[in-house]
């Protein structure tokens, strides 16, 4: 399979200057030109045109199993198969969907996940068998250290939640069997994530796969009569229907990642956070923001509220990952809705399931960029992490210092648009220096990035001189980056050794708008 | 090391005195971060190995080996196997747990101390704002090198309770370190001692690092308070620390003023109310009835010495309306400030106390007219219709200055009217 093979030897330099393949898996690439700077050019991609004549005219889609869902979709060798993550580390249905396919003799299969977890770990064997190709879409923990090393045979591309829409819209996709896990659905096909026994809450990420997939199979643990109130995903897109006995854990939504921080170094910079938006004017009437979960974000949202009430502001809206603190908001009135794209814990998704003003949104009205606009620019705020940010603010959040895979992007690039971006960082991590003189993989540039806020200090970005204006005479720790670098150096007792990587490709980061913004390279050893 | 290969052989190899073959020192473990474990056997021959295991090996390996073959050195150690289990310690702490190491194994030669990199800072007053000190355990390094983020008026490095009795050693160098490389950003240095003899040691350790004030456990007798006093004269007559006792029982408590004019040193005193709970065999409650005595005991005995009173610590780092409410009840009932054990426990801490706005307000009003009255050559100073006597004019220049210490307003509110004074 030609087409299947890795990058090219071609290698480009994008305008950030980090060399990247000019071929990807047999399609030409677009390497990163800059901000705002491509034009997508054609029409959207869109699946076969079908006729009802084709399905039962009772609406009764359902199959005995998801073999026969399978086999009638004619599943074969090298098709690309997608699953979504609105279980978290509680899915049960990628593994099992490919699984299925292994039983059936497929091979060659690309998996075209929204997103993978620790759980997914067992798809190492089927990619050792010879069923999965390759993998698009993050890759963490021992996926992650299987495509760092360079055992996966083809190279994996990592996405943003809007430039997996992007790219399933825009035709670089073509899904060719999406399963969707629903935690109730009708024979027809509707489905929602709200309600039944699994409940999860929103189904977004797999609203472009039954958008544009070739095919689209439901597989739910809670089946209801037709017709399935409220839906998300519409029955009419959907080709059968799969009964499991369970589709996931909604517990297992629930990471260590949901809690607000119980370290005061995390503490103070989550309070720093907060006064920063206060003073610099961004905490008013009508404001909006974000935050994702961890624990800093959600220390953030604590501190803020009690900003808010102090002040008696109120959010127009605030944009989920939601989680009990963002509930307890909309429910102190402290905002008129929450705009939510993924929820992450249970308080959310009962939220999602009862209250009206708890909305459930897709990657498509949050963060595709290539729509006619999408939410994330309109927020006025967000905080987010990352695992290193260089002098320039450019920051990575997909390896490890060391050059690992270690996260998937999530939303994280798509909320770099909005009005004042900040990481919230721990200034080092286990003597690991998180500012450095240049970031191993470039996730997302450093003109979106307004704020790098540590516990050692805050840096503002030079390009924003208005922040730097408002903020002027705060008693906050305003500092040059390079100023809080050289102190933490000091502190862990230099600069660290620079990864020892390869120069062979395992895996692209995409940009939003699909150019490649930097390459991961296999680690050493 | 077989037992062939030890003893005699050892002599020749290594300068210092051997009495072990092997020494550790550390800690390692699932739950353990910014620490490590150290082992390091004696050989014969062969120079020094470093086998090194670490979370952060890929970006501080080659520097973390480097450090180690220089200490070893330092400390007159020719052949060695050190292995080294860590986990992102920074290099005052790799430091201090190979010297404790190596001590262990009995090399007692040698100079190990990392380079002093914490700021020199000038001495601090005896009268200096205490309002808060927060204990770090002398043996955990992580709460070490962020305490001075948190803005405590002190950080306290504990050698004392919070120490295993077999750590001392370690924890004792451990302190010593983060006092030369740590810059705890203008809060007060002090070190919790242990008891004496053992604080003889403490002492020793220490006081070389320049510590703006040593705690005194559980004092009982001025005797005890005298004999920190002379150790101190003889280790570092040229800068020495201010003494804060802690009176931990019935007999302490009885002896407060004693033992707070048993040295002109002693900047402050302080209550220890677990331990005194334990000598008087009753339980300390949430509000603190039974302790009310022994307290104003403290209160009062400080006072008439000329240091401060500074209360003992809210055990529950949970409860923050509690909290608030003890800082009050301490405040009201003259002290001046009190222990921290969680960076969390602050902003309440110091709020209580700190002079409200319209104390300062108040105060401000009163200094104006001293002032006044001053330049005058008045012998009485009166504000509207009152006259204001001498303590309470003493009484608001401590509040203006505290005030002007943080920062605080109160210049400007009309609220006040007339009735100052």
């Amino acid at each position: 399979m030609s087409a299947r093979s890795k990058a090219s030897a071609e290698l480009v330099e994008n305008a950030l200057g980090r060399k990247v393949p000019r071929v990807v898996g047999g399609r030409e690439q677009d390497p990163y030109a800059g901000v705002g700077a491509h034009s997508p050019a054609g029409r959207k991609h869109g699946p076969p045109v079908r006729s009802c004549r084709e399905f039962p005219a009772d609406g009764d889609k359902r199959v005995s199993s998801l073999a026969e869902a399978f086999e009638r979709c004619g599943l074969s060798d090298g098709m690309v198969v997608s699953t979504h993550h609105h279980f978290r580390n509680g899915d049960r249905v990628a593994l099992f969907a490919l699984q299925t396919a292994s039983r059936m003799g497929a091979k060659d299969l690309m998996w075209f996940p929204s997103a993978s977890f620790p759980c997914h770990a067992p798809v190492i064997d089927l990619m050792e068998d010879g069923t999965v190709h390759h993998i698009e879409g993050s890759m963490n923990g021992p996926l992650g250290d299987y495509c760092s090393q360079g055992k996966m045979r083809g190279l994996g591309v990592l996405r943003s939640h809007g430039g997996r829409w992007q790219a399933i819209q825009d035709g670089e996709v073509e899904i060719d069997v999406a399963v969707i896990a629903a935690p109730t659905a009708d024979p027809f096909g509707n489905a929602d994530g709200s309600h039944g026994p699994s409940a999860c809450g929103s189904l977004g990420f797999a609203l472009a796969d039954s958008l544009h997939a070739r095919h689209v199979i439901v597989v739910t643990d809670n089946l209801v009569p037709f017709p399935c109130i409220p839906w998300q995903i519409q029955g009419n897109n959907v080709d059968f229907v799969v009964e499991a006995e369970s589709v996931g854990d909604p517990g297992q939504i629930v990471s260590g990642t949901t809690r607000i921080t119980r370290s005061p170094d995390r503490l103070l910079i989550a309070e720093n956070v907060a006064h920063l938006l206060r003073e610099a004017g961004i905490m008013r009437d009508g404001f909006s923001f974000q935050a994702g979960a961890g624990g800093i974000a959600l220390a953030f949202v604590d501190f803020l509220a009690g900003m808010m009430r102090e002040a008696g502001v109120k959010a127009r809206f605030v944009r989920g990952g939601s989680t009990k603190y963002l509930v307890d908001l909309l429910h102190e009135g402290l905002t008129d809705y929450i705009l939510d794209g993924q929820t992450f814990d249970l308080d959310g998704v009962r939220s999602i399931a009862d209250d009206p003003r708890h909305v459930p949104t897709s990657p498509f009205t949050s963060y595709n960029f290539h729509g006619k606009g999408n939410f994330a620019s309109m927020v006025d705020a967000v905080v987010l992490g990352a695992t290193e940010v260089d002098v320039e603010f450019n920051a990575n959040v997909v390896t490890h210092s060391d050059g690992r895979l270690l996260h998937g992007i999530g939303g994280w690039q798509n909320c770099l648009t909005s009005g004042c971006t900040v990481l919230a960082v721990p200034s080092f991590r286990d003597r690991i220096p998180v500012i450095v003189d240049r970031v191993t993989t470039v996730t997302g540039p450093g003109e979106l990035i307004d704020v790098v806020a540590t516990e050692r200090g805050i840096a503002i970005n030079p390009r924003r001189r208005d922040l730097l204006d408002a903020l002027a005479g705060s008693s906050l720790p305003i500092r040059p980056i390079e100023e809080i670098k050289r102190e933490v150096e000091a502190l862990c007792g230099g600069a660290p050794e620079q990864p020892r990587l390869t120069d062979e490709p395992v895996a692209i980061v995409k940009w939003v708008d699909g150019t490649v913004i930097d390459t991961v390279w296999r680690v050493e050893g | 090391m077989s037992v062939a290969a030890g003893g005699g052989s050892m002599g020749k190899s290594a300068k210092a005195k051997q009495k072990d073959e092997r020494g550790a020192a550390g800690r390692r473990g699932e739950d353990v971060r910014s620490d490590l474990y150290v082992e390091i056997e004696q050989r014969a021959a062969g120079g020094i190995d470093v086998a090194l295991t670490s979370r952060v090996e890929p970006y501080y390996g080659r520097a973390i080996r480097e450090q180690a073959e220089g200490l070893i050195g330092a400390l007159g150690l020719a052949h060695a196997l050190v292995e080294i289990d860590d986990q992102g310690a920074l290099p005052f702490v790799i430091a201090a747990r190979i010297e404790a190491a190596a001590r262990r194994m009995g090399a007692s030669e040698g100079d190990a101390r990392p380079e002093r990199t914490a700021p020199e800072r000038p001495r601090t007053e005896k009268d200096r704002l205490r309002r808060s000190r927060l204990y770090l355990p002398g043996n955990e390094p992580k709460y070490m090198i962020n305490a001075g983020l948190y803005r405590p008026d002190g950080i306290i490095l504990d050698l004392e309770d919070s120490v295993h009795p077999r750590e001392k050693d370690a924890a004792r160098l451990l302190v010593r370190n983060a006092l030369r490389c740590v810059d705890f950003l203008g809060a007060e240095r002090m070190v919790r001692i242990n008891q004496l003899p053992l604080g003889l040691e403490d002492l020793e350790a220490v006081l070389p690092e320049k510590p703006d004030l040593i705690l005194v456990p559980k004092v009982e007798s001025p005797d005890q308070v005298r004999d920190v006093d002379a150790a101190i004269d003889r280790l570092a007559p040229d800068e020495p620390p201010w003494l804060m006792p802690i009176l931990e029982s019935a007999l302490g408590i009885e002896r407060a003023f004693a033992i707070a004019t048993a040295s002109p040193r002693v900047a402050a005193l302080t209550i220890g109310l677990e331990d005194l709970a334990a000598d008087l065999g009753i339980a300390k409650s949430a509000d603190g009835a039974e302790s009310d005595w022994a307290r104003r005991r403290v209160v009062n005995a400080a006072r008439a010495a000329g240091a401060q009173a500074i209360d003992s610590v809210y055990g529950d780092v949970d409860d923050t309306d509690g909290l608030e409410a003890w800082a009050e009840s301490s405040r009201r009932l003259g002290f001046e400030g009190m222990g921290c054990l969680h960076p969390s426990q602050l902003e309440a801490v110091h709020g209580a106390f700190a002079p409200s706005a319209e104390q300062v307000w108040r105060a401000r009003r009163i200094v104006a007219a001293y002032e006044d009255a001053q330049a005058r050559g008045l012998g009485v100073v009166s504000l509207g219709s009152k006259m204001i006597d001498a303590p309470v004019v003493k009484q608001a220049l401590r509040v203006v200055r505290l005030a002007e210490e943080l920062g605080i307003g109160g210049a400007t509110d009309e609220a006040g009217g007339e009735d100052g004074g």
